[in-house]
C-alpha cells in the first residue's frame, strides 16, 4: 500500500500511545495551580522555613483560613515532624526564631537607609544658557530608572537617558534645565515616582552659577 | 547556581532565538523531560519565541514572555525553573530528603546521601534507578511541592550503596535569586 518514499516510520500510531501513556493524545494537561504565600512567595507548606513565619502565618489565616487549619492545626504540627528527632525538632525551632528575629531586623535597618536616603537633581551648566540635569538616587526608592526616565522624556519632550556618573553610579540625565519641575513631579508623586518623602530632595547647582536653590 | 545572582550585573543580554535553534531546544526538552508535546505547546506555544537570556558563567536562561522557563549551563541539560515545575511537577523524575536537610537545602546547600536515604527521603526503587547526571526535582518530607530542582552526582544505586558526600548537587531551590525573579 502506497508507502510514501522516505518515511521510514512503520506507522506514527502506535509511537504516539505509547508515549502519552495517561490521555490519548493531543490534551494538554492542565498545569497545577500553586498557591504562593503572599508575604515570602513560598507555597505556604514552606513558611515554615522562611524568615517570616510569624506574618505568613497571619496572612494566610486570613486569606485562607481553610489552609491555616491544614498547615497549622496541633496534629498537623504533630505528624509533620516525621522522622526527626524531638531534639533536633527543637533546635530547628530555635534556629528559625533566631533567624526570624535577625531578618526583622534587616528589614528594618534597610527601610531606615532608604528613609535616609538622599535625591540629588543637580542643575548642570553646558555651554551658556544651556543646561541639563541629573538625578540621582532614585533607585534607592525601587524606581526603575529606565521608566523614570522614559517620564521624563515624554514629559519634558526633551532627551532623557540612564547613564553612569564618575562613581559609576547610575543617574537620570534629562536635558534642559527641568529641576523645579522634577522636583514639583517628585512632590506631587507623578506616574512611578512614588513614596519618595519631598525632605530628602535636594537641588544642587553645579559650576558658577548663583548661590544653590533649596 | 542562583544563590547570589542580580540581574542588574549578572545578565549579559536578552537576544531572540533563531526558529531553528528554538527547534532542536524543543526537541531536546522533549527528550529529556517526562512531557508531551501537548503540554509543552501549552506552556511554550510555538509561536512564541523563545528569548535567550545570557548570564555569567555560562548560564543561560530562557524566557517566553519574560517569564523563565527554561535555563541550562553550558550545554548541560536543561531545567524548568522552580515555578514551572510546581505546575507541572511530574516533568522531573523526583527524589525526596528528610526533614532535617530542608532547611540546609533552603540555605543552598548541596543534598547529601544521608538525607535521601534516610526514613523520611526517597529514591527511585532500584528498577526505575536513575543514573547520575539526570536532572531531579527535590521533593520534601511531608511537603505536597517540590522544593529544589537538582542533578544527580551519583546514580541511585550509588547513592544507596555510597551514603555518604553529595548525592544531588542543588541547582536552583526556593527563595534564591532566580526565584525572587519572577519576570525578566
Amino acid at each position: 500500500m502506497g508507502k510514501k518514499g522516505k518515511s521510514s516510520a512503520p506507522d506514527p500510531a502506535p509511537t504516539e500511545a505509547v508515549d502519552a501513556d495517561a490521555p490519548p493524545a493531543a490534551e494538554p494537561v492542565p498545569p497545577v495551580v500553586v498557591l504562593y504565600c503572599g508575604v515570602c512567595t513560598y507555597p505556604p507548606e514552606y513558611c515554615e522555613f522562611g524568615a517570616s513565619l510569624t506574618r505568613c502565618k497571619e496572612w494566610l489565616k486570613e486569606e485562607h483560613s481553610d489552609l491555616f487549619d491544614k498547615y497549622y492545626s496541633e496534629e498537623a504540627l504533630q505528624t509533620k515532624v516525621g522522622t526527626l528527632s524531638l531534639q533536633a525538632q527543637e533546635k530547628l525551632e530555635k534556629d528559625m526564631a533566631k533567624k526570624e528575629v535577625k531578618a526583622e531586623a534587616k528589614a528594618e535597618a534597610a527601610l531606615k537607609k532608604k528613609m535616609a536616603s538622599q535625591i540629588i537633581i543637580k542643575r548642570i551648566e553646558r555651554t551658556k544658557r544651556k543646561h541639563i540635569t541629573s538625578v540621582f538616587g532614585l533607585e534607592a526608592f525601587d524606581i526603575d530608572l529606565k521608566k523614570a526616565a522614559k517620564q521624563f522624556a515624554s514629559k519634558f519632550a526633551t532627551g532623557a537617558s540612564v547613564s553612569k556618573n564618575p562613581q559609576g553610579l547610575d543617574e537620570i540625565v534629562v536635558s534642559g534645565d527641568v529641576s523645579d519641575e522634577i522636583l514639583e513631579m517628585i512632590e506631587n508623586e507623578v506616574g512611578i515616582l512614588k513614596g519618595i518623602p519631598a525632605d530628602n530632595v535636594e537641588l544642587v547647582e553645579e559650576k558658577k552659577k548663583k548661590g544653590a536653590a533649596e | 547556581m542562583f544563590k547570589k545572582f542580580a540581574p542588574s550585573t549578572d545578565i549579559a543580554g536578552h537576544t531572540p532565538i533563531k526558529t531553528s535553534v528554538q527547534r532542536s531546544i524543543r526537541a531536546n526538552v522533549l527528550s529529556q523531560w517526562k512531557i508531551e508535546p501537548e503540554t509543552l505547546e501549552a506552556i511554550w506555544p510555538k509561536k512564541e519565541g523563545l528569548v535567550h537570556v545570557k548570564c555569567r558563567e555560562h548560564v543561560s536562561i530562557y524566557t517566553v514572555h519574560g517569564e523563565p522557563l527554561i535555563f541550562q549551563h553550558f550545554d548541560g541539560p536543561f531545567y524548568p525553573t522552580l515555578r514551572l515545575l510546581h505546575k507541572y511537577p511530574f516533568i522531573l523524575p523526583m527524589v525526596k530528603v528528610d526533614r532535617g536537610a530542608i532547611r540546609f537545602l533552603l540555605a543552598g546547600a548541596h543534598m547529601m546521601c544521608p538525607g535521601l536515604t534516610s526514613a523520611g527521603g526517597y529514591l527511585p526503587p532500584a528498577d526505575a534507578a536513575l543514573p547520575a547526571g539526570t536532572p531531579v526535582a527535590i521533593h520534601a518530607e511531608g511537603k505536597e511541592h517540590a522544593v529544589g530542582v537538582g542533578i544527580t552526582k551519583l546514580s541511585t544505586e550509588e547513592i544507596r550503596a555510597v551514603n555518604k558526600g553529595v548525592g544531588v548537587e542543588t541547582v536552583t531551590y526556593l527563595g534564591d535569586d532566580l526565584w525572587a525573579l519572577q519576570t525578566l
